[in-house]
């Protein structure tokens, strides 16, 4: 029956074409769903932001409060928590490079077996399960549970961004993988290669320079979240930047959101430039 | 030398690629396979050294019942039959060198092949194919920085370096000019007659199959329709292998006047098209 009805519409389709009359396909083919959604959308959109309350009364008092945020942001001090800043700075980048290398290291076999067509089903689906799990969870989270674990202290927050680590670089790497030009691998295979050569001659050589620009991007966004994991306890800078805004000190915090711009800024630059040179 | 008997080949999608293939491949002999598209000419090839498993019957090299091998022996078997690929399916980021060298990877060990410390008289071999082929001057450039023509040579040096005793030949001119694909045709010609090694070739241009073959399987459907000399394919063969068509105009490929003809008639046959592209 509704073969019927798309032949006619094919057929009405060809003679409009053939008058000239043609029109682009709608996602929706059907009108009254297709309007019904698009109306839909945009009703509950409009009942949604007039839910949201808004305390005009607070706001007021709140923004004396950011005017002195701001004001202390034009006079930075970098002097009188100097050493406190270093330390945390220095804890930081170890945190960063350690579990960056760590996590990259560990992520190699899971994106292998991640990958469906170099990998038997069993293992597939066990590294699948350690990147879904590696990745439902957000840093922080997985941060207040390896404070409890290990205690306050960059040990934890090692420990956490080498486990976020594993899920996106494991996912990306797999992702490449399954992409890569089978032909090349066929070619290897036939030479009478083992899985480890083939795996050498003909996958690493493919994926090799976004695994160096992932790895590179990832130890950007491990250095901007052991800033934030460390005000649940996870050291580093990011428990300085806590220390300082519960001490009411705007200007140090100010000088410390100045440095964490500044060495974002450097990664960024210095990634995408790596990123650049290994194509 | 080769014997296949009682083949074939079932994808799981339920496709049948191949039905009872029966053919015999004495050592020496160059064996072209023609046929249409998808009449299971890759299959074939690649069922022989088990990049595809083969569903039923037997293959047997030199008294080697190659469909029951696995791991090891697999590889030692694949080392005795070099490929050579539609598209080449060089390893592009592996320099020229590493490529002609990956036909080692069937003797050396994992170690030995991470760290590319082959053997020297793997060296010296596979700088002499090098030079056979004509591109001793590339050792170190990158495979994806050479031309078409010269890729299949590199391509051609990396199966002879795996000293095969038969040759899988995949489309090797297929995405090449008609000069180049006839320089290939003859250079994997002169190196079978060096090397007095058996050769498949699957190649859909008929001309270059009868002028360089000794022999010609016809394959249609997946069933072996025709098996003879080359002077032997006439127009009803032709017809029956690849369905009906006016065969004796089909204009030499690398005839000149024929080229010339050929553009002329394009040309007359769609003047306004012509004149409105020129406007």
């Amino acid at each position: 029956m509704s073969e019927r009805a798309d032949m006619t519409r094919v057929q009405t389709r060809q003679q409009a074409a053939q008058r000239g009359q043609w029109r682009r396909l709608p996602l929706i083919e059907n009108p009254r769903l297709r309007w019904g959604l698009a109306i839909g959308a945009v009703i509950y959109l409009v009942l949604a932001l007039a839910s949201v309350e808004v305390n005009w009364a607070r706001v007021a008092e709140g923004a004396g409060r950011a005017v002195n945020f701001l004001g202390a942001f034009m006079q930075p001090d970098f002097i009188s928590r100097y050493d406190d800043i270093v330390a945390g700075l220095l804890e930081s980048l170890t945190m960063t490079l350690t579990s960056t290398v760590v996590g990259v290291l560990l992520a190699i076999p899971v994106g292998l077996g991640a990958a469906r067509n170099i990998s038997p089903l069993p293992i597939y689906f066990i590294c699948r399960a350690i990147i879904a799990v590696s990745r439902t969870f957000q840093e922080i989270i997985i941060a207040i549970l390896f404070v409890v674990m290990f205690g306050f202290g960059p040990l934890a927050g090692m420990i956490t961004l080498a486990f976020a680590t594993i899920g996106f670089m494991a996912k990306l790497l797999a992702e490449d993988i399954e992409d890569l030009d089978w032909r090349q691998v066929e070619a290897v295979r036939a030479t009478g290669a083992s899985w480890w050569q083939t795996m050498n001659h003909a996958v690493q050589p493919q994926v090799m320079p976004r695994l160096i620009g992932l790895s590179v991007y990832r130890l950007d966004i491990n250095f901007r979240e052991s800033s934030v994991i460390g005000i649940v306890g996870a050291g580093g800078i990011g428990a300085t930047l806590n220390t300082s805004l519960s001490r009411y000190e705007y200007d140090t915090s100010a000088a410390i959101l100045l440095i964490i711009i500044a060495i974002v800024l450097l990664c960024e630059y210095s990634s995408s430039h790596v990123r650049r040179w290994t194509q | 030398m080769l014997t296949l008997s009682g083949v074939g080949k079932r994808y799981p999608t339920g496709d049948r690629a191949l039905t009872d293939i029966e053919l015999t491949l004495p050592k020496g002999q160059v064996m072209a396979l023609i046929g249409p598209s998808g009449a299971g000419k890759s299959t074939l090839i690649r069922c022989v050294n088990r990049l595809v498993e083969p569903t039923q019957g037997s293959i047997r090299l030199e008294g080697t019942e190659l469909t029951k091998l696995s791991g090891q022996k697999l590889r030692q078997a694949r080392r005795s039959m070099g490929m050579i690929f539609q598209e080449y399916a060089l390893v592009d980021r592996l320099t020229v060198m590493e490529n002609v060298l990956s036909g080692q990877l069937g003797y050396v060990g994992f170690w030995r092949s991470f760290l590319r410390r082959y053997p020297q008289e793997a060296v010296v071999e596979a700088f002499r194919l090098l030079e056979r082929v004509g591109l001793p001057h590339a050792i170190d450039k990158r495979a994806d920085a050479l031309s078409g023509g010269q890729r299949q040579r590199v391509g051609i040096a990396r199966a002879l370096l795996q000293s095969p005793k038969l040759l899988l030949v995949d489309e090797p001119t297929a995405s090449l000019d008609p000069k180049t694909s006839r320089q290939i045709m003859r250079l994997i010609r002169e190196l079978c007659a060096e090397r007095d090694l058996a050769a498949i070739i699957n190649i859909h241009d008929v001309a270059l199959a009868q002028q360089f073959a000794d022999r010609i399987v016809g394959l249609r459907a997946g069933q072996i329709v025709f098996d003879g000399l080359p002077s032997e394919l006439t127009s009803e063969m032709l017809t029956t292998i690849y369905g009906e068509e006016d065969w004796d105009t089909t204009p030499e490929p690398l005839d000149d006047e024929a080229d010339d003809s050929e553009a002329s008639s394009y040309q007359r046959g769609l003047p306004t098209m012509a004149a409105g592209s020129a406007r």
